[in-house]
């Protein structure tokens, strides 16, 4: 009970000291920008996500969380699946690893962002280009850190099932796999934020709809009575994905929380 | 060669490990009749758990050859049954998956789908002889060590194996839970009468547990001199042939049970005594030996 008061005295005080701020400001011009009131914010959400845009007729906040989140779900679902077979692979045939090790160390140390421009000019500025961005900013960390899970099971396990009667095909997918499951969640739930960064700076760039592209959008217009609720839902949708996603590993693998202690 | 590899649990002639410029095992000949419980014992760093993983096949020989039941050793496989002191249950699995695993691995889908209760039936009842069945559901990290190690084994015999390979497998219990382990797996010996080969370091358990006790050990001496320059691997330098299992702890104090650890202790575990290789004790009738002209000249 004290630790979640003492949790919330930070979140009071932050919010305490912009309410102040924000009111002195109006006080002394009501037309400021910069430091909305939270009527001033409600209103602006109001407008974004409960009425239907007057031009084109959608509802602005939806359609922005809709396409971002789908990118992000393809690019941080796509990295995951093809890190995991990376790992699995790399961890348990020797040929692969000498062969794609060097390699992964390379793309690992690529920053993706340096390497936007070009995402741009080969994929085109659709759709394909802000995926692989946030792919390119996931996958390379998520496939070591898999390649390293592998690597640390202990090969008696591996002999095991072999006397058991595990086919290779067993041993990667019956028994390697079900066990860095758990970890593979662990990591994508690290890899959702910088996938969001990678996934804003796309957005802010080349879009026509998105979080990241709003917020660069009416920036323009100094609209802080829109930014501000677009980054707390930003947080919340982070904050809720990676609460989901620890559910998910406590529900599922009850025992990887206890071996991993 | 007095004995027929075919007809042997398993039979191992004219063993060489070397790694680089270390020669870890030196002609190391076994050979074992089907349900007979071996032990192996030996100093530490006498090469136990090589040959462990040699007769695996984990690792494969500098020279000679290892066959079970006349087939030679090429990897491991199905022939043989684990249980280590660590690591012998998959942490992702129940009790009861790990248990039915084995079947699990060698049936086709379709017919896993179709007589998955059949598979789930045998590994209850394994489970119910190691006395386990109300864990059936729990994970192996909520079991005790004992408890898994019990599982472990049930998790070994399901698939009937011609060799049940042990390798300190009660190692990591507390005293009380070895003994209570030891007998349990005497019991479950006596009831099944399987091939064990069981390797362990406490000579005690060795000569409580096996109905043959072989020694393996760097220290002893041969034709070729005592100079530093001659560079011995470990071999088996006893076999003793036991009384069929022991019941009851009580055995432990019995004088014949001190007098054999007493020698084992003196002939494998101190470099002091050192006994040559024609003058080995390999009363055993299984126990072969087969000598190099430089070992014992002729």
């Amino acid at each position: 009970m004290r630790a979640r008061i003492l949790a919330l005295v930070p979140f009071a005080i932050a919010i305490g000291a912009y309410l102040v701020a924000s009111h002195l400001r109006l006080a002394d011009n009501p037309q400021d920008k910069v430091l909305p009131s939270l009527a001033q914010m409600a209103g602006a959400v109001q407008r974004m996500a409960f009425q239907p845009d007057p031009q084109s007729g959608d509802y602005v906040l939806w359609k922005d969380t809709w396409a971002s989140l789908w990118r992000i779900a393809l690019g941080v679902g796509s990295a995951a699946v093809l890190a995991l077979l990376a790992g699995l692979n790399m961890g348990l045939r020797p040929v692969l690893k000498e062969l794609f090790g060097s390699f992964l160390t390379f793309l690992s140390m690529v920053p993706p962002l340096a390497v936007l421009p070009i995402l741009f000019i080969t994929l085109g500025v659709d759709e394909v280009a802000k995926v692989a961005l946030i792919f390119l900013g996931v996958f390379p960390v998520v496939a070591r850190d898999m390649l390293l899970t592998v690597e640390k099971i202990p090969r008696e396990q591996i002999t095991k099932a072999i006397t058991l009667g595990a086919s290779r095909w067993a041993i990667v997918y019956r028994i390697v796999m079900p066990q860095v499951l758990p970890r593979l969640i662990d990591n994508i739930r690290l890899a959702l934020g910088a996938a969001w960064l990678f996934l804003i700076a796309a957005e802010a760039i080349a879009a026509t709809e998105g979080l990241g592209y709003r917020i660069f959008l009416v920036r323009r217009y100094l609209a802080m009575d829109v930014i501000l609720p677009y980054v707390f839902w930003i947080v919340a949708l982070g904050f809720s994905f990676d609460w989901g996603l620890r559910r998910l590993v406590a529900w599922r693998y009850g025992w990887y929380l206890v071996a991993a202690k | 060669m007095q004995h027929d590899a075919s007809d042997a649990a398993l039979h191992i002639e004219d063993l060489y490990k070397s790694y680089g410029p270390k020669l870890v095992l030196e002609n190391v000949d076994l050979s074992t009749m089907e349900g007979t419980f071996c032990s192996v014992v030996g100093p530490s760093g006498c090469g136990k758990s090589t040959l462990f993983r040699l007769v695996l096949g984990e690792e494969t020989p500098s020279k000679g050859l290892i066959y079970i039941q006349g087939e030679p050793v090429t990897g491991p496989g199905t022939d043989r049954g684990i249980v280590y002191q660590r690591y012998s249950l998959f942490p992702h699995l129940t009790v009861l998956d790990n248990v039915a695993l084995g079947r699990n691995l060698r049936t086709p889908l379709a017919e896993r789908w179709r007589d998955r209760k059949a598979i789930r039936d045998e590994a209850m009842a394994f489970l119910e002889r190691v006395r386990l069945a109300e864990h059936a559901g729990k994970h192996p990290h909520e079991l005790s060590g004992g408890m898994q190690q019990r599982v472990a084994i049930a998790q070994a015999l399901v698939t009937k194996p011609k060799l049940l390979m042990m390798d300190e497998p009660f190692g990591a219990l507390d005293p009380e839970t070895r003994e209570a382990m030891q007998l349990f797996i005497l019991e479950l010996w006596e009831e099944q009468r399987m091939t064990v080969f069981f390797v362990t370091h406490d000579m005690e358990e060795a000569v409580f547990l096996g109905t043959r006790v072989l020694v393996l050990s760097q220290h002893y001496t041969d034709d070729r001199g005592d100079d530093p320059s001659v560079k011995r691997g470990s071999r088996i330098i006893a076999d003793y042939e036991l009384p069929s299992a022991a019941s009851s702890t009580k055995a432990k104090t019995s004088p014949e049970f001190l007098d054999l650890t007493q020698e084992i202790r003196r002939i494998g575990f101190s470099p002091e005594h050192l006994r040559h290789v024609a003058d080995f004790n390999l009363r055993h009738p299984d126990s072969f030996q087969t000598l190099t002209a430089l070992e014992k000249r002729p």
